[in-house]
């Protein structure tokens, strides 16, 4: 363990993403993640990695796939209007199963909104923000020092499964200052890289966990990559059996492996009667609100979703089934609670609490919320 | 029978191509790895990158590492293979649309930050792939099933634009003369620095057939007989240089390289 | 100890983050948990700047200030609007050019000369931020003034320890008015 100190959410991001072994970040600067750039700015070359800051967007996540195909840990980083842009290249390493880890450090509201203000707004178009049908983890971290272990996950989930990881932060981790221990034995995982000949080696060929082995271009096996619907070698077709077969393979890669994938937090619940649910900054409302609660008496505990995709939900439902009253916080006006009310026990009884203003929700409307529940 | 070039550089599995009778495309792919076999290139330090449309497609039957990528992005993801592992050489293949439309922001930072990236523009003056709309180098008064009543927008330059944005090498050759674009492509490939090197190719199937151009012959016919050297513009006035294609390389500069400057940069701050 | 929650206003370019941040690493060197963020406009200099701190000796849940039990304010517009509900028992700070606004009355108020202090005594109005840090340490005894010195130091930039320092004292030692 590190010494206690104090650190900023982006820092540890940054700090999680070297650990990981990130050595290129490509980016923009945007409110409220530019520090993440100026981080990996200064931070990467002393480590002999690579930061550039491109012209736009658009350019920024596709320098991170190139980086990544040519066998480097790649990360960028952005915001609302940035994370729109990066959708585009967000699919093609979807569709082309490039690993790379996208950081959106989401700030309140639509188109330019409130730049330095705080909110959950993007969490359905982390899930669903590229076109088509396409596989994607995101991860939600609601501390810094969570920052840093969930940043490093993000990575291994990306090279362990070959896709791109949404890290959903939000301005009031990312720009939160507290007190972090941080501790530097954590694993590390390093995508596969085929053995064997290479003469016919098929890159996209399937595997018995669904996960491909692309080999790293200049490692001599010469194949080819493409946004188009690709045959198991890597070579564009219409063939319809083969686009099933990849479309479906791409949607069962995530869901074989959604006992790894899934991560959440309990915090009260054995004894709740009152379940609260809330991940990222929302889940710091949340655990304020429940110190107020049980102090009046009221057993109510937190159920909070690390991976907010896929929705770690057979947990959730287990836990309606017995807490009736579920009561769910985010700093939107009602994204994921749709996901909670789809997954939970048809007796739960679902209720929202949400606004985009600019400031946070105070743990005293919640505990209103749930004294009139 | 196909020739020992294709052979020993292309997927052979793969061909015939999927370029329409009388497009220029295959000619300049081949030229292009004529070019590459030249500069003696190791295929394992070879990555080829391109875009969508016509263009993108020739990295299907190219036997390198290829990465077909998205729409005008090309030098963006090229630019990430460059700086992540510079050992490589990367070459861009793109086409008109892709590279001076959607993707002209990319082409004049590449060009601004001189990443040695060298970019090979099949420029056929129209959308192909999607059937005919007209591109940024579709000329000015000419048709496309989107300028049904003539193109009112002036067209781009690509190397002027590529050498104005501060490529270090730009140049311009024909399908027609194949040879002389191997050369310019081989010179474009040794070049330290951000190449670019447009290659006129000829589309019979949309340009042609919307303008009344003719067939491939008459198109690169008319190839011939319009390109002049770009060593004799000086000596021609301006009403004799309109309409023709001005050939060969406009410059070839000597400027600090992207990826050399940063290690520069890791070699002065890298904690030992 | 109790909860704390420090707001400090001013406006932007008065170093009221970088206070904020210190006072949060010299809690943690006294072996305290801390929360710091802050709220701000586009602009970087003149605009209307506040910092928020929480110290706490548990793990802090709601990072933001709920009821501000402490306030410090550089400018007058902070004061006007940050100098209200504040907790019964909060403590106001006000720079001594600041005239009281008819809302702090009710606290306890401190009006010290924290910005003359900077420009005459130390000579550098950019050291009025750490004039303040001494000053607020001075009132709430958040640490111990070598973990506070400490914290300056890491925070402040390299070759200006010596101003800083002279700072910080001039705030340790001002004189409270009690």
């Amino acid at each position: 363990m590190s010494k206690r100190m104090l650190m900023q959410g982006n820092e540890a991001c940054v700090r999680g993403a070297l650990k990981a072994g990130m050595r290129f970040f490509a980016g923009y600067p945007i409110t409220p993640s530019t520090e993440i750039a100026e981080g990996c700015a200064y931070e990467l070359p002393r480590v002999g990695g690579k930061f550039i800051q491109m012209e736009d967007e658009l350019a920024s996540m596709a320098a991170v796939i190139g980086a990544s195909v040519a066998g480097t840990k790649s990360m960028t980083a952005t915001s609302g209007p940035g994370f729109s842009l990066k959708q585009e290249n967000i699919g093609f390493a979807a569709q082309t199963e490039i690993p790379c880890v996208i950081v959106d450090v989401q700030r309140a509201g639509p188109s330019t909104g409130l730049p330095t203000s705080s909110s959950q707004g993007d969490v359905m178009q982390s899930r669903w923000g590229t076109h088509g049908d396409h596989p994607i983890i995101v991860l939600s971290p609601s501390s810094v020092t969570e920052t840093y272990y969930l940043t490093i996950r993000a990575f291994n989930l990306s090279e362990k499964y070959m896709t791109p990881v949404i890290f959903l932060m939000d301005e009031l981790i990312g720009h939160l200052r507290e007190t972090v221990e941080l501790d530097d034995e954590v694993e590390i995982i390093d995508r596969k890289q085929p053995q064997g000949p290479k003469g016919d080696y098929e890159a996209y060929q399937e595997t018995e966990d669904l996960v491909p082995v692309l080999p790293v271009f200049g490692s001599g096996y010469y194949y080819n990559i493409t946004g188009l619907t690709h045959n198991t070698a890597g070579f564009p077709t219409n063939n319809r059996l083969i686009a099933d077969k990849l479309h479906s393979r791409l949607m069962q890669k995530i869901e074989k492996h959604r006992k790894d994938i899934e991560d959440y937090e309990e915090h009260l619940t054995a004894d709740a009667e009152v379940l609260l649910v809330a991940y990222g900054g929302s889940a710091r409302v949340a655990r304020a609100a429940i110190e107020e609660l049980r102090g009046k008496g009221v057993k109510a505990g937190l159920y909070r979703p690390i991976s907010i995709w896929p929705m770690p939900e057979e947990r959730l439902r287990q836990l309606s089934e017995r807490i009736k009253k579920i009561l769910v916080i985010e700093h939107n006006y009602g994204q994921y609670v749709h996901e909670v009310e789809r997954v939970v026990h048809e007796d739960a009884e679902v209720s929202f609490i949400g606004r985009v203003s600019g400031a946070e929700i105070q743990p005293a409307e919640v505990v209103e919320k749930v004294e009139a529940m | 029978m196909p020739s020992k070039l294709i052979e020993r550089e292309m997927r052979i599995a793969n061909l015939p191509h999927i370029w329409c009778p009388g497009c220029s495309h295959g000619t300049i792919m081949r030229g292009l790895a004529q070019a590459i076999e030249n500069c003696g290139l190791k295929r394992e330090d070879t990555i080829i990158v391109s875009g969508i449309g016509c263009s993108g497609r020739a990295v299907g039957y190219m036997d390198f590492d290829t990465i077909h990528t998205t729409h005008g992005r090309a030098l963006a993801f090229a630019t990430g293979i460059k700086m992540a592992e510079p050992r490589l050489h990367v070459i861009v293949l793109t086409g008109d649309g892709d590279i001076s439309a959607i993707g002209g922001n990319h082409l004049i930072h590449a060009c601004r930050r001189n990443i040695d990236i060298t970019c090979i523009v099949l420029n056929n003056n129209i959308y192909g792939m999607t059937g005919g709309q007209y591109s940024p180098t579709t000329p000015t008064g000419d048709y496309a099933t989107t300028a049904p009543y003539g193109n009112i927008d002036r067209d781009f330059d690509i190397p002027l634009l590529a050498r104005a944005a501060g490529a270090t090498f730009s140049a311009r050759a024909t399908a027609y003369g194949v040879n002389e674009a191997i050369s310019i492509m081989e010179k474009a490939i040794r070049h330290k620095g951000f190449s670019l090197v447009e290659v006129v190719s000829v589309c019979p199937s949309y340009y042609g057939r919307k303008n009344r151009k003719g067939d491939a012959v008459r198109m690169l016919q008319w190839q011939k007989e319009n390109s002049v050297p770009y060593a004799a513009v000086g000596k021609m006035n301006e009403e004799d240089i309109k309409g023709k294609i001005i050939t060969g390389i406009f410059n070839d500069d000597d400027f600090p390289e992207y990826t050399e400057e940063y290690q520069k940069i890791i070699d002065r701050v890298r904690v030992k | 100890m109790e909860k704390l929650e420090l707001r400090l206003a001013g406006s932007g370019g008065q170093g009221v983050i970088l206070a904020s941040i210190i006072l949060a690493e010299a809690a943690i060197n006294a072996d305290r948990y801390a929360c710091q963020s802050q709220s701000y406009g586009p602009e970087a200099r003149g605009g209307a700047c506040k910092a928020e701190t929480i110290i706490s000796d548990q793990q802090i849940s709601y990072p933001k200030i709920i009821v501000p039990g402490f306030l410090m304010a550089l400018t007058q517009k902070a004061a006007d609007k940050y100098a209200i509900n504040l907790r019964d028992d909060a403590i106001v700070v006000l720079d001594s050019r600041i005239e009281v606004p008819e809302s702090a009355r009710r606290y306890r108020i401190y009006q010290l000369p924290i910005l003359d202090t900077a420009e005459y005594e130390i000579g550098k109005s950019l050291t009025a931020n750490i004039v303040a840090v001494g000053v607020i340490n001075r009132i709430l005894h958040i640490c111990s003034e070598e973990q506070l010195r400490e914290a300056v130091i890491k925070r402040i930039p390299r070759g200006s320890e010596e101003l800083n320092l002279k700072a910080l004292a001039a705030g340790l030692n001002m004189d409270l008015g009690e």
